[in-house]
């Protein structure tokens, strides 16, 4: 095993661990701590994957921003006590059914990976560089990119016109 | 074993250089102590400490013992796990941004060519940008974790304002990289060197509002809101006793440190000394003559840093969020939509 197949399976189990115990904790602080480290862990696979700026990026908004946010929320309604969920009998089968849906569609975005990751490769594997990066999204996805940008900034007036009512 | 594959030679000097910097970040966080009170002092018109040694000089090493030996107390409602890692993440956010920041230039020593930078990536930047946005960390599980409503409080407020001036110093960021189109430090080090002006004669307003905002994430006064003792009676670190206590103030001097010489590296030319052509000197003498500028400008930052401390007062918390959110921000963006528009009209 060369030193990248190491690390690779060293950030797989890390990363599924990590995501099991994010489940599992009875703590929500606890689950919080084990996102930011499922979060690291992806952020290694980009690494690996030679996508420095996807994995930096990564850290920045999930790990910096995102999970500061929800520290936040956590440690003011202070659910530090377990509370008792409420269960109800179709719980389970709901969750089972959610689940089984969100596999089949993991499962049909993912199927193609292969021949693209072979595409992927033919073109040297630096796509994930910042000035690649930055030529296909200001070149060949300028639309789109603008219009989630429109996205997020309407999102942005949504938020203080709601803030500005109370 | 294709594990033996790797360059040990390279490996070895990494790990050196590492804990040369660490150690270097260690003794100068040490003495920007000493410094602090040294300045303190000599605003106030005392003396400042003078009694341990010469000058007072074994003044750090003693309060270092001090805190050593004294009683570790873990409050009984604390959650103890997360009690210990809020000082520990602390320390390690401190450390991590150092790691990219070039040192001095590439030196020959002994056949081998030792690079004085632990990584040169080519996200550097951003890489920064990460470590300073996971600094909160610390301070909100340290606060959080104390059981104490003042900590948590403190850890709150530190939180905010750490997100609120994060985006202005990114946003001035932003158009100091539209001018060096590299996002890797060495390279933008490199620019400095050989063009004609550091970064700050191009970027006053974006170092102006980098400076600020660095006050700001390294919670030093008049933005030392998380630690206001006369609200907060201390701080996030209220309930820290012996050198967990240590490590917080400590890490606060070692973010101190590395923050000058980021702006240093950023906008005052890093290693690059004034009126010296680096490219006539040989390999050693560069080197040191590199380092005597990177740490002589640090050093006056720093000593910036501590004046501005002992001669403002503290904001208000609105004051503060009013500043970061109505001032800082427009002319950061400000300063980026200027930037841009030069940049297109004068370079390409």
């Amino acid at each position: 095993m060369g030193i990248t197949q190491l690390l690779f399976w060293f950030l797989t189990v890390l990363t599924l661990g990590s995501a099991l115990m994010v489940i599992f904790s009875k703590n929500p602080i606890y689950s919080i701590l084990w996102l930011i480290v499922t979060f690291f862990a992806i952020s290694g696979h980009y690494i690996l994957l030679n996508a420095q700026f996807l994995a930096i990026v990564n850290i920045i908004v999930y790990a910096g921003a995102i999970m500061v946010l929800f520290l936040f929320v956590v440690m003011l309604m202070n659910l530090n006590m377990p509370a008792s969920p409420v269960k109800k009998k179709w719980m389970p089968f709901a969750g089972i059914i959610s689940g089984g849906c969100l596999l089949l569609v993991l499962i049909a975005a993912l199927k193609d990976t292969e021949a693209m990751r072979r595409e992927l490769l033919m073109k040297s594997g630096d796509i994930g560089l910042i000035n690649n990066l930055g030529m296909v999204l200001f070149k060949d996805y300028i639309l789109p990119f603008e219009i989630s940008s429109v996205l997020f900034l309407s999102a942005m007036v949504g938020a203080v016109v709601i803030g500005k009512k109370n | 074993m294709t594990l033996l594959a790797l360059d040990w030679a390279f490996t070895l000097e990494k790990i050196i250089l590492i804990a040369i910097i660490i150690s270097i970040s260690l003794v100068v966080a040490m003495y920007a102590t000493y410094a602090e009170r040294k300045v303190a002092g000599f605003m106030q018109d005392r003396i400042g400490p003078n009694r341990a040694g010469p000058f007072g000089i074994l003044q750090p090493l003693a309060d270092g013992l001090k805190l050593f030996f004294k009683e570790e107390v873990i409050p009984n409602h604390s959650n103890k796990f997360l009690f210990i890692l809020g000082p520990c993440l602390a320390m390690l956010t401190a450390m991590m941004t150092s790691a990219i920041i070039p040192w001095g230039g590439k030196v020959e020593l002994g056949g081998r060519i030792v690079d004085l930078q632990v990584a040169d990536i080519n996200i550097g930047i951003l890489y920064i940008f990460g470590v300073v946005s996971l600094g909160v960390y610390g301070m909100m599980i340290g606060g959080w974790a104390s059981n104490n409503k003042y900590s948590l409080m403190a850890a709150l407020r530190g939180a905010s304002q750490a997100i609120s001036y994060e985006l202005a110093l990114g946003i001035a960021l932003i158009a100091l990289l539209m001018l060096t189109g590299s996002l890797s430090l060495r390279t933008i080090t490199d620019q400095q060197i050989q063009g004609n002006w550091w970064n700050i004669v191009y970027q006053p307003l974006g170092f102006l509002i980098f400076f600020i905002c660095s006050l700001a994430e390294c919670n030093r006064a008049p933005f030392d809101l998380p630690e206001a003792e006369s609200e907060l009676n201390m701080g996030y670190h209220q309930e820290y006793s012996s050198m967990k206590l240590g490590f917080f103030l400590f890490a606060e001097y070692i973010n101190m440190f590395i923050s000058c010489t980021v702006i240093a590296t950023l906008f005052l030319g890093g290693y690059d000394m004034p009126f010296v052509d680096e490219a006539g000197l040989s390999g050693i003498t560069a080197l040191l003559v590199g380092l005597l500028a990177l740490f002589g400008k640090t050093f006056f930052l720093i000593f910036v840093f501590m004046w501005i401390r002992w001669t403002l007062p503290r904001f208000r918390y609105d004051q503060l969020m009013n500043l970061g959110w109505k001032a800082l921000i427009p002319l950061a963006l400000l300063n980026m939509v200027i930037t841009g528009a030069v940049v297109l009209f004068t370079m390409k």
